[in-house]
């Protein structure tokens, strides 16, 4: 089951890379988004994966019966997941603004900041 | 008497809530952010004292003991930086004053800093990883508004550029924390000091470390990963520009000393030349890129990078002297640097261009101005007996020292000397060589008498902080001894939040 799931983080982190690099910020946010999910799904894997155990304690025990599946990480990544939620909701905001502003999604037109300026450039 | 460390989290907190209940009253929410610096500022010095004289204090969110719960705990450096970070929240809240336009207000610039503060003073504080991770995020959703806020071209480039870099960094980071606990099984740091900081480093330890250190390299932009913030921290104005440059990539450098002293201390020890070489190269490469700008906020922003490299050379060396001297330097170049940005924003409302082509003549129009950013540029150079002199003497010291770093003291050298030529030059550009158009600083609108005030105090401010640490370093520089001895023995620290002798 860890081997899937590794299988499927390599694919999330390669494919939100390779999209990171495009030129596009469309697809970079794309990019980020699967990024941050490949993240998750990273803890969730090396976390222990014990599928059906939940960490309930039965009724008349002290303590659930072993093996159980760790809680700690589940609670990680749904923080996790909140945190990116917002960053991209407010990353998608911004892109539709820079889009309206520069007139381009491409990352290459967006130098003008950056040139050492005789022309005056941004002051 | 613990409590106390929830006030820094709290003050920020009460004042951006109190911000936004009285969004449409600006002036309301000037007076409120200012009095959450000056109570901010307040509780990071009681907490400093205490600190002091009781030793590391640590307390558990919630009553959860460690190391299930979440752990608050300030040490020397925490409760050290916390202190400095509450003297630039006011700092730059009266700066605000005068500089904020009413568009930004009206956009909520007020609560966006305060939550900033939060996010910074949490990241200082928290004795958890994972809580860290949070903290970042806080601070940066912040950072993200206020540099965007506005919305002009410039703004959108720059920030597309920081949004991107740091939330790739914030990603690393995650998947760190959480290879980590796949492996140790806590996040809660001073429980991983004790299992991980002595023992052996094998296994996936060093990869975490590796990621760890990417992930805080971006945020503190070390070389090779500091190219975002040339890129955008000069978009913003100039009061966001300066408490960012003041405490952003600081709290980045701040995590890379933790973590690095107090858990992976063995992959420290062990990656000490490859840390040096990093800290050459940002110096270097921070100076060099310095010296070919032609504008002002760009050339400080290059400085920013330039300096880190001497912050991290103190993690390097990694002896008491010079880890007390990054501290000391940490503290050194957030006043200086501030009141360089402080001063340029004056300069920028004065004439309206920091271009350094176009300006010229100002010491004859603004004497004071001109003395403020002299001083706070030599400090910055380290010439003596301004506070950056005594930083630089403590890393220089400690690298001859010990024996076998005389590379990267020649480095640290060298690049003083092209960051006396920097200073010097945008010095000599915006304020001795006589104006462009002769004559034309004479015809420059003087800025009203309140906006001069509200500007210059904070200027002089931090200009006097580097004077006063200059002439009078001694108390500091105890103070960042004592701190480089918890972070390099901290038993203090373990026992404090564990409760156990490790």
């Amino acid at each position: 089951m860890e081997s899937v799931f590794a299988v499927v983080v390599g694919i999330l982190y390669a494919t939100g890379l390779y999209l990171m690099v495009r030129r596009s910020i469309v697809k970079t946010i794309f990019g980020l988004a699967l990024l941050g999910n490949g993240a998750n799904l990273l803890i969730f894997t090396v976390g222990r994966l014990s599928a059906g155990r939940p960490p309930y304690v039965p009724i008349g025990a002290l303590e659930p019966l072993p093996p159980v599946a760790d809680p700690l990480p589940q609670a990680l990544i749904l923080t996790a997941i909140v945190i990116g939620f917002g960053v991209q909701a407010f990353a998608l905001v911004l892109i539709k603004q820079v889009f309206q502003t520069v007139g381009s999604d491409d990352v290459d037109e967006m130098t003008t900041t950056d040139r050492i300026a005789d022309d005056g450039g941004q002051g | 008497m613990s409590n106390l460390l929830f006030l820094p989290l709290i003050i920020p907190l009460a004042t951006a809530v109190a911000c936004l209940l009285a969004w449409q009253h600006r002036s309301l929410q000037r007076v409120i952010s200012l009095i959450g610096a000056v109570f901010l500022l307040l509780a990071a010095a009681v907490l400093l004292v205490t600190v002091q004289q009781e030793g590391v204090l640590s307390v558990q969110a919630g009553g959860w003991s460690a190391p299930f719960g979440i752990t608050l705990v300030a040490d020397l450096f925490s409760a050290l930086m916390v202190c400095v970070a509450g003297g630039m929240g006011l700092v730059v809240a009266i700066y605000a004053l005068a500089d904020t336009e009413a568009e930004y207000e009206r956009l909520g610039y007020h609560p966006l800093m305060q939550v900033l503060m939060l996010g910074v003073c949490g990241s200082f504080l928290t004795g958890d990883l994972f809580n860290l991770y949070v903290w970042f995020e806080t601070m940066l959703i912040a950072s993200f508004v206020l540099l965007a806020l506005g919305g002009k071209r410039a703004q959108m480039e720059g920030a597309i550029k920081y949004v991107v870099l740091n939330l790739i960094a914030s990603a690393l980071f995650l998947a760190a924390v959480g290879i980590l606990y796949g492996v140790a099984g806590t996040l809660n740091m001073a429980d991983l000091a004790r299992m991980l900081r002595e023992s052996e480093s094998s296994g996936p330890i060093p990869v975490i470390a590796i990621l760890f250190f990417i992930a805080f390299g971006i945020k503190a932009a070390v070389f090779p990963l500091f190219f975002w913030l040339p890129a955008s921290y000069h978009t913003a104005p100039m009061a966001v520009t300066t408490i960012f440059s003041a405490l952003l990539t600081k709290v980045g450098v701040y995590a890379l000393i933790r973590i690095f002293t107090l858990i992976f201390f063995v992959e420290l020890a062990a990656w000490q030349p490859y840390i040096l070489a990093i800290a050459g190269l940002t110096m270097v490469i921070g100076v060099l890129g310095a010296v070919a700008q032609d504008e002002m906020r760009r050339l400080l922003s290059f400085h920013i990078v330039s300096q880190i490299g001497y912050l991290i050379m103190g993690l390097g060396l990694l002896t008491p002297l010079a880890l007390g001297g990054a501290i000391f330097f940490m503290v050194h170049v957030i006043a200086a640097k501030s009141a360089l940005f402080l001063a340029t924003g004056m300069v920028l409302r004065l004439t309206g261009t920091t271009e350094l082509k176009k300006l010229g003549g100002l010491y004859r129009h603004q004497p004071l101005l001109a003395g403020l950013f002299l001083v706070a540029a030599l400090a910055l150079a380290g010439i003596p007996p301004l506070s950056g002199f005594w930083a630089k003497l403590a890393l220089v010291w400690s690298g001859l020292e010990s024996g076998n770093h005389y590379l990267i003291v020649a480095v640290a050298l060298l690049v003083s000397l092209l960051t006396l030529f920097s200073m010097t030059k945008i010095w000599a550009a915006a304020f001795w060589k006589e104006a462009v158009v002769k004559g034309a600083t004479d015809t420059l609108p003087p800025l009203s008498r309140r906006v001069f005030w509200k500007m210059a105090v904070p200027t002089a401010l931090l200009t006097a902080t580097t004077v006063l640490i200059g002439l009078w370093p001694e108390p500091l520089y105890a103070l960042c001894m004592d701190a480089a001895r918890q972070l390099l023995l901290p038993n203090a620290y373990i026992f404090a939040v564990l409760g156990v002798q490790p």
